[in-house]
């Protein structure tokens, strides 16, 4: 068991924290709580609240994988819900059509500040702040209010379509019974989950994303194309961030400036807390995923113990981003030691 | 081009802001040869490697390759490996948080998807037959340095290569390792691979290569056979000196002091540190070269980096002149007029970025303090000064200290040093990685300034070298002191019996 400790690379030990983690938070939650946490549907609404959250987490996890960062993806959220919104409701327009704008915003923004950082070698975090400005700035213009989708027919069908699941519903004291549900989000979220975490592990490009945030000399020198690299993380958390910020509206049904507000730093947060490394090198989709769902899961908790005011929660999330990295020290400090 | 030609470069011309690196040089290799490239820090070899390989864009003249009937570009890496020319560089270039097979097959061929059963198993085969004790699945970060150049060697020999550029492969190489090394490069000969060996190793050269190349000051000196090119003359084309001005390299400098009656400088009694060496005893009197020897990884430079509190020192007094001092930081030893040139000239030494002005000036200036800056005048009087006093080959003092060869760097920590003032200096490894000439100097600058009455401690992987200039070894194995030796038993056999353990 110890040799398999020393020989589990960073990026599996660091998931494997992660799960245990979340697993033992989720069980601790039903055995001590009680209540909401029993039902199976408070799982699936943990996925149905956050599946335009977790589709960010896997962007900002690709950037962080090679090195870099991207704060701009709350704003790009903000930019895709208002501009959807106005589109679905002022001009009672298509939502594959609303899809679509949806992707060439995430797809201009990934790929423009993509060159920037890549070919033009500027800091990432100054690069995507300005692009965080920007999405917010033109949100505004595109409407300053926050109103609700309510005359798009097509929308609203394609926003309460759910999924159930067979045999985890619930019957209430009326003898009614709810079945469990998941909505379209999700499945476009687990579907990107699913993906990406193929693309990381069994890909060229994957493993280049690997090898760029090790070391991106030795990596030049390993005949990897560095600069493409780094180029394609930045345009797929681009177009990531268009994807979740659909998803997001589909979920909210509204357009405001204030959509999305601190979601990049919620994203980053949780590719941490899932086991990505800041300084590159080391993470793992499915971390992220558990990585949204810890947050999340300690929040419900915090409030679910009667601390519901927005800061209890806030700390909480602090507390935890803090525990987490003193973990991840720990452990790896441990690991080097042993491997000497 | 003839038939047996796999590689030809003609014209080369390479020139960075200030110098120029290469003027012309030609190079030729024949198929199942090995090519020593020498020459000193600076003359060129390392640009040569690096415009072969497409790290640097040559300015001028023409690379050929078998097979090829038009000159190839090489513009990144990526090109050099296509063009059957792969490399394994004196640092490692490998990604620590990989794993060792996919370090060996990572940025090769074109399969889009990675398939980890097939490379896993032909990564096992080729550490197997090279005899590599690393598994093909466990982190590279997690081998030691020997293993981690092992697996890039492994990496360039799988590829298949039509010419392998093999650049100071062996500095953090073992005897045995290297043995391996060589088994390996003769086997790769007998297959026709074309192979460019760098080293500073001359014994190296003589035991595998086939021919060598000698460049000087970024010009071609020639190329030759081994055997018209006796090491005596090979020396004196590198250094582009006679012999004569070798020979006089000094020779068992012996104070002319009264040892007991010399004022003591420095003296540790039961001296331990955070880094894993046994508590010891130690003491330099004036005008005294001494010095530590022991394999690597004895504990040699963790004796000296608790002298001069580098490490965080857990016990044992110190003496400074007789008085006793506390030394927690490397700036208390630094006021009691003590210096210490640390071993990984890298990480430790060169600030990379400022110039060779600010390097040099930047430890004398702590010790006055940052609210009291030196004149722009002073600092660059004090630059001149020592540029010229160790003759540092660079193109202005505001050159930054980067661009300078490995030597020339070296030269200006030096001058940094002894530009404090102390009266006590230490030296890790100062010739590492150094070419010979540089290294003389360096000696003869020890010895000079022992006989000027500065206590020096002077240590070396070459005990040549420790022998030369020390009058007094201390011996270190496993992290212990286990001897000291002086006058008549300063002899290669007896260090080596005493590093061994015993007269075996």
């Amino acid at each position: 068991m110890k040799q398999k400790f020393k020989n589990m690379s960073d990026t599996n030990l660091l998931l494997f924290i992660t799960i245990v983690t979340f697993v033992l938070m989720y069980v601790l939650a039903v055995c001590c709580l009680g209540g909401g946490f029993t039902k199976p549907q408070s799982f699936f609404d943990l996925l149905n609240e956050n599946a335009a959250l977790i589709i960010l987490a896997c962007g900002l996890s690709l950037v962080m994988i090679t090195g870099s960062i991207d704060i701009s993806v709350g704003g790009i959220i903000a930019l895709v819900s208002m501009s959807g919104a106005v589109y679905l409701e002022k001009a009672n327009g298509n939502v594959f059509v609303s899809l679509l704008i949806a992707l060439g915003i995430g797809l201009v923004f990934g790929a423009f500040q993509g060159y920037l950082i890549a070919y033009l070698e500027i800091q990432p975090f100054i690069v995507t702040l300005a692009g965080m400005f920007l999405a917010r700035g033109l949100t505004t213009i595109i409407n300053r209010d926050s109103f609700n989708i309510e005359n798009n027919e097509a929308f609203k069908a394609v926003k309460n379509l759910r999924i159930e699941i067979p045999g985890l519903g619930t019957t209430n004291r009326h003898g009614i019974y709810n079945p469990a549900y998941i909505t379209i989000g999700v499945v476009v979220a687990l579907l990107i989950v699913l993906i990406l975490f193929c693309v990381l592990r069994w890909t060229r490009l994957g493993r280049s994303f690997y090898a760029v945030g090790g070391n991106n000399q030795s990596a030049l020198m390993l005949g990897i194309n560095v600069k493409k690299s780094k180029f394609l993380a930045h345009l797929l958390c681009g177009l990531l961030g268009g994807i979740g910020g659909f998803v997001f509206l589909l979920n909210l049904g509204s357009g405001a400036v204030s959509n999305g507000g601190g979601f990049e730093m919620l994203a980053i947060a949780s590719a941490i807390i899932g086991g990505t490394m800041l300084t590159g090198g080391v993470g793992n989709i499915v971390g992220s995923l558990l990585g949204v769902l810890s947050l999340r899961t300690i929040q419900n908790i915090v409030r679910s113990i009667g601390l519901d005011e927005a800061w209890w929660t806030e700390i909480t999330v602090g507390a935890m981003l803090c525990i987490f990295l003193v973990i991840q020290s720990i452990v790896m400090a441990r690991k080097e030691k042993k491997a000497k | 081009m003839t038939e047996n030609t796999v590689l030809e470069m003609r014209g080369i011309c390479k020139e960075f802001p200030g110098v120029k690196a290469l003027q012309g040089v030609d190079f030729t290799l024949n198929k199942g040869e090995i090519h020593a490239l020498m020459g000193e820090n600076g003359a060129g070899k390392s640009t040569l490697i690096k415009v072969l390989t497409g790290v640097y864009e040559k300015d001028g003249g023409d690379i050929f390759i078998s097979g090829k009937d038009k000159p190839i570009m090489i513009k990144s890496p990526q090109d050099a490996q296509n063009n059957g020319i792969s490399t394994v560089y004196q640092e490692i270039t490998l990604c620590p948080n990989l794993s060792v097979a996919e370090n060996m097959y990572i940025g090769r061929g074109n399969n889009v998807i990675q398939n980890w059963k097939k490379m896993n198993a032909a990564a096992n085969k080729i550490l197997q037959d090279l005899d590599i004790p690393a598994k093909a699945t466990q982190q590279l970060g997690s081998c030691s340095i020997a293993v981690q150049q092992m697996v890039a060697i492994a990496r360039a020999v799988d590829m298949d290569c039509k010419v392998l550029i093999l650049d100071e492969p062996t500095s953090s190489l073992d005897e045995q390792e290297v043995e391996k090394l060589f088994v390996l490069m003769r086997d790769l000969k007998k297959k026709g691979v074309g192979i460019i060996f760098v080293t500073h190793f001359l014994e190296q050269v003589y035991e595998v290569c086939d021919k060598i190349t000698v460049l000087r000051d970024g010009k071609l000196v020639g190329a030759y056979d081994i055997e018209e090119l006796p090491r005596v003359q090979l020396v004196s084309k590198m250094l582009g000196k006679e012999m004569d001005d070798l020979s006089d390299v000094v020779r068992g400098y012996v104070p002319n002091v009264d040892t007991e009656l010399t004022p003591i400088v420095f003296e540790a009694k039961d001296l331990v540190s955070n880094a894993g060496i046994s508590p010891f005893d130690f003491v330099i009197r004036k005008g005294e070269v001494n010095g530590f020897t022991g394999l690597l990884g004895s504990g040699r430079s963790e004796c000296v980096r608790a002298i001069f509190g580098a490490d965080r020192v857990l016990g044992g007094t110190v003496m400074k002149d007789e008085k006793p001092a506390k030394i927690r930081k490397p700036i208390d030893a630094m006021k009691l007029k003590m210096a210490y040139l640390p071993e990984d000239r890298k990480m430790d030494g060169i600030i990379a970025d400022l110039s060779v002005r600010e390097n040099i000036i930047i430890a004398l200036q702590v010790l006055k303090g940052f609210f009291r800056p030196f004149s722009k005048a002073e600092q660059e009087k004090f630059a001149d000064e020592y540029i010229k006093l160790l003759e540092i080959k660079t193109a202005s003092r505001e050159t930054p200290i980067k661009a300078l060869s490995g030597g020339n760097q070296q030269k200006v920590i030096l001058a940094r040093w002894l530009l404090t003032n102390p009266d006590y200096l230490i030296l890790d490894e100062p010739t590492r990685g150094i070419d010979i000439g540089t290294k003389v100097e360096i000696q003869r600058l020890v010895v000079k300034l022992a006989s000027k009455g500065m206590a020096v401690t002077f240590i070396s992987s070459e005990t040549d070298e420790m022998l030369r200039t020390c009058s007094r070894l201390i011996v270190m194995r496993d992290r212990k002191v286990v001897g000291e030796l002086k006058g008549e038993d300063l002899t290669q056999n007896k260090v080596m019996s005493t590093i061994a353990g015993g007269d075996k």
